[in-house]
């Protein structure tokens, strides 16, 4: 059968997005709502995939279920959109059974701290080759606002209506102490920023991790009054402290309180792949 | 020292070590497992092998991370299999599923032990059957095959991968404990050719990853191919973007199940045995079917005809084949370890047209042939 494509929306006549290259442009308009910052989290993506220079049919991504895990749907690369939680085994298989690609997972925080967080604190315990992106919007965005890992104390939830009494994950703390390479936070405020780490975390070999602190305008940011996405903004503009190098323990997010953004962790260990081979040159062998 | 892929020759080696040695024999180089009796010799097998012939042995958290490590391997381009018991194969469910839904090629292995839950972790079982036909939610074909010997498994292995990469679809070894730690001999050939995967035929901006060649399966471009494809487990069109219509999706699961059913000719074995002039027949599988094979012996001592029915090819069940059995029989015995599971499966296809006798045993210990002959003597002295 043939499928017809449709035609590019056009946000402002005659002006095209300047990494539309890395995009499905068919795919457009995307499914996110208005003050979401997955579209923001993407687009630093894109530059940051822009300014690493790499050939595309060297970056795979791999993203989980979710609203964050639309994201491998709409660029223009091998891309995965796999099971809810399973996107860095997946990757894992992927990045192992292909060794010269750039393996990038994409996902929310509920995809890979909750239901998949076995996986990842073996990932990074292992020191798997992966780029690791979580967006954190505090809650299940795409399931219609549940409770999640990192919602905070008293947050509120279609699943917490009356406060949320479950202690939260500080991501950073988790993924430094599990064994990441490369540990960072930044909010969808820190376009440039953000882009800079997600190049840092691409360049660098081992698994690495960034946190994409992102407004959820439409779930969380609505139950907990903290206004549209555009507020949200300007409460992280308000809140966030970088310190880079800060211990990870440090870096807990408490609502009204300010919390840390920057660069944690950026260690060199030998990779899983690096350490498997070894062990293969040991046996007079090649892979 | 690097070494041999292939280790023609004859051997004496147990079920599990031949699954290992098919898959490499098949050019399978990535296995992700996790350990379960009685599974962990093929898992042993491949971690001390695969590193020497260039491949990738991983053993993962759980066996959730287990068949989606396989899975992404197989879209890295490689040839992966994962194996597992009871207990894995129902952690494993989802995955499978998303491969159904991806068209990727891998192979599971199942071998059997005691359920439900963690039921008998070293005593042989086949209570699996009808998971491994259904387990994973909706609506979907998968091929699964059933070795009753090392050697059957050796060679089925083999067959799995080249059935996966034929089909483009998860293919399940349904063994069982005992096969899989039986030695006996198994003999390796000088040569096993490699199951080719289908690649596509025309250039990137002209590919539609999910358009199917007229057999129904699609072409596969993988990781790092320059067609930057999107893989999704949603109900997906031709180009594999999420479409979310209801013809979409009937018509992408009918396409799914079709291109498997149409084409059953080519993957449906079985051994008939003294079946030309059977009047009772037992069908079978896996470890009972050798049990039921000693029965044959005493039931024509007594003057019963009794032949055999052994299922390979377990699932998609061989209608014609159970069916035209029916037409020459006059009654059936299904020996299985569970409680009749694949004897549903013979009672839908007789359709009443003679009796069927179910010789159950939950497991934990196999069938004795008394056993089978008893069901075969009731199945006689039915009118
Ligand atoms: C096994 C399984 N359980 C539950 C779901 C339903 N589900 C889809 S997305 C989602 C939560 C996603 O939350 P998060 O990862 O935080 O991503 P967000 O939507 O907020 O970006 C859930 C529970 C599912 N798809 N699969
Ligand atoms: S529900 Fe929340 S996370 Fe999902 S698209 Fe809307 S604003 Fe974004």
């Amino acid at each position: 059968m043939p499928v017809k494509a449709k035609p590019i929306p056009e946000a402002v006549p005659g002006v095209r997005h300047p990494m539309e290259k890395y995009l499905r442009t068919d795919r457009l308009p995307h499914i996110w709502c208005a003050g979401c910052g997955l579209g923001s989290a993407l687009s630093c993506f894109l530059y940051a995939l822009d300014e690493l220079g790499w050939d595309p049919n060297s970056v795979a991504v791999v993203s989980g279920i979710g609203c964050t895990g639309r994201i491998a749907g709409y660029v223009r690369l091998d891309s995965y959109h796999t099971t809810h939680g399973r996107a860095i085994p997946f990757a894992t298989g992927l990045k192992l059974a292909k060794p010269d690609l750039h393996v990038v997972v994409f996902s929310g925080d509920g995809d890979l701290f909750a239901i998949g967080g076995n996986h990842f604190i073996h990932a990074a315990r292992r020191n798997v080759d992966l780029t690791i992106l979580c967006v954190n919007n505090f809650n299940y965005g795409m399931t219609g606002g549940q409770v999640g890992p990192t919602t905070p104390l008293e947050g509120l939830t279609t699943t917490t209506p009356y406060g949320n009494f479950e202690h939260p994950f500080n991501l950073v703390h988790l993924a430094a102490s599990a064994g990441a390479s490369y540990v960072a936070r930044w909010t969808t405020l820190d376009g440039r920023r953000l882009q800079r780490a997600m190049v840092e975390a691409m360049r660098k070999k081992g698994l690495t991790f960034v946190e994409i602190l992102s407004p959820c305008p439409t779930n969380y940011g609505r139950r907990n009054k903290l206004g549209d996405g555009l507020d949200e903004l300007r409460y992280y503009a308000k809140h966030a402290l970088i310190r880079h190098g800060a211990d990870p323990k440090e870096a807990e997010i408490v609502p009204g309180h300010d919390f840390l953004v920057g660069k944690f962790v950026d260690v060199e260990k030998p990779t899983y792949l690096e350490m498997y081979e070894a062990k293969v040159r040991e046996l007079g062998g090649k892979r | 020292m690097p070494g041999k892929a292939i280790l023609s020759g004859v051997h004496f080696m147990n079920g599990d070590e031949a699954i290992a040695e098919g898959a490499i024999a098949a050019g399978c180089r990535f296995f992700a497992a996790y350990p379960i009796t009685p599974q962990s010799e093929i898992a042993e097998r491949l971690a001390w092998r695969l590193p020497r012939v260039g491949g990738m042995f991983i053993q993962m958290e759980d066996e959730l991370g287990a068949m989606a490590a396989v899975v992404g391997a197989a879209w890295g381009g490689a040839k992966a299999m994962t194996a597992t018991s009871g207990p894995g194969f129902s952690l494993m469910m989802e995955n499978i599923g998303l491969a159904v839904m991806t068209e990727t090629p891998c192979v599971v292995v199942d071998v059997q032990r005691g359920a439900p839950s963690t039921g008998l972790p070293t005593a042989v079982g086949q209570g699996d059957m009808m998971q491994a036909r259904w387990g994973s939610h909706g609506h979907y074909e998968i091929i699964a095959l059933c070795p009753a010997s090392p050697q059957e498994a050796f060679d089925l292995t083999v067959r799995a991968f080249a059935l996966s990469e034929r089909f483009r679809v998860p293919v399940l070894i349904m063994t069982d404990e005992v096969v899989g730690h039986m030695y006996e001999r198994v003999e390796i050939p000088a040569e096993v050719p490699e199951a080719p995967r289908r690649r596509p035929q025309v250039p990137p901006d002209r590919f539609l990853p999910f358009e199917p060649d007229p057999d129904l399966v699609p072409p596969m471009a993988c990781a790092g191919e320059g067609y930057r494809i999107h893989v999704t487990g949603l109900t997906h069109d031709e180009r594999g973007y999420p479409d979310m219509s209801a013809e979409a999706h009937d018509r992408l699961v009918r396409r799914l199940c079709d291109k498997i059913l149409r084409f059953r000719d080519e993957f449906t074995v079985y051994e008939a045995v003294d079946l030309d002039d059977a009047e009772i027949a037992v069908v079978s599988y896996g470890i009972s079917a050798r049990v039921a094979h000693g029965a044959l012996a005493l039931a024509r001592e007594q003057g019963i005809k009794a032949g055999m029915l052994r299922l390979i090819t377990a699932w998609p069940f061989p209608d014609p084949v159970v069916r035209s059995l029916a037409d020459r029989v006059r009654g059936v015995v299904v020996v299985e370890l569970n409680l009749g599971q694949m004897s549903r499966e013979v009672e839908r296809v007789v359709r009443g047209k003679v009796p069927v006798i179910g010789v159950y045993h939950a497991g934990g210990r196999i069938h004795t042939p008394e056993e089978v002959l008893s069901g075969i003597e009731e199945v006689q002295r039915c009118r």
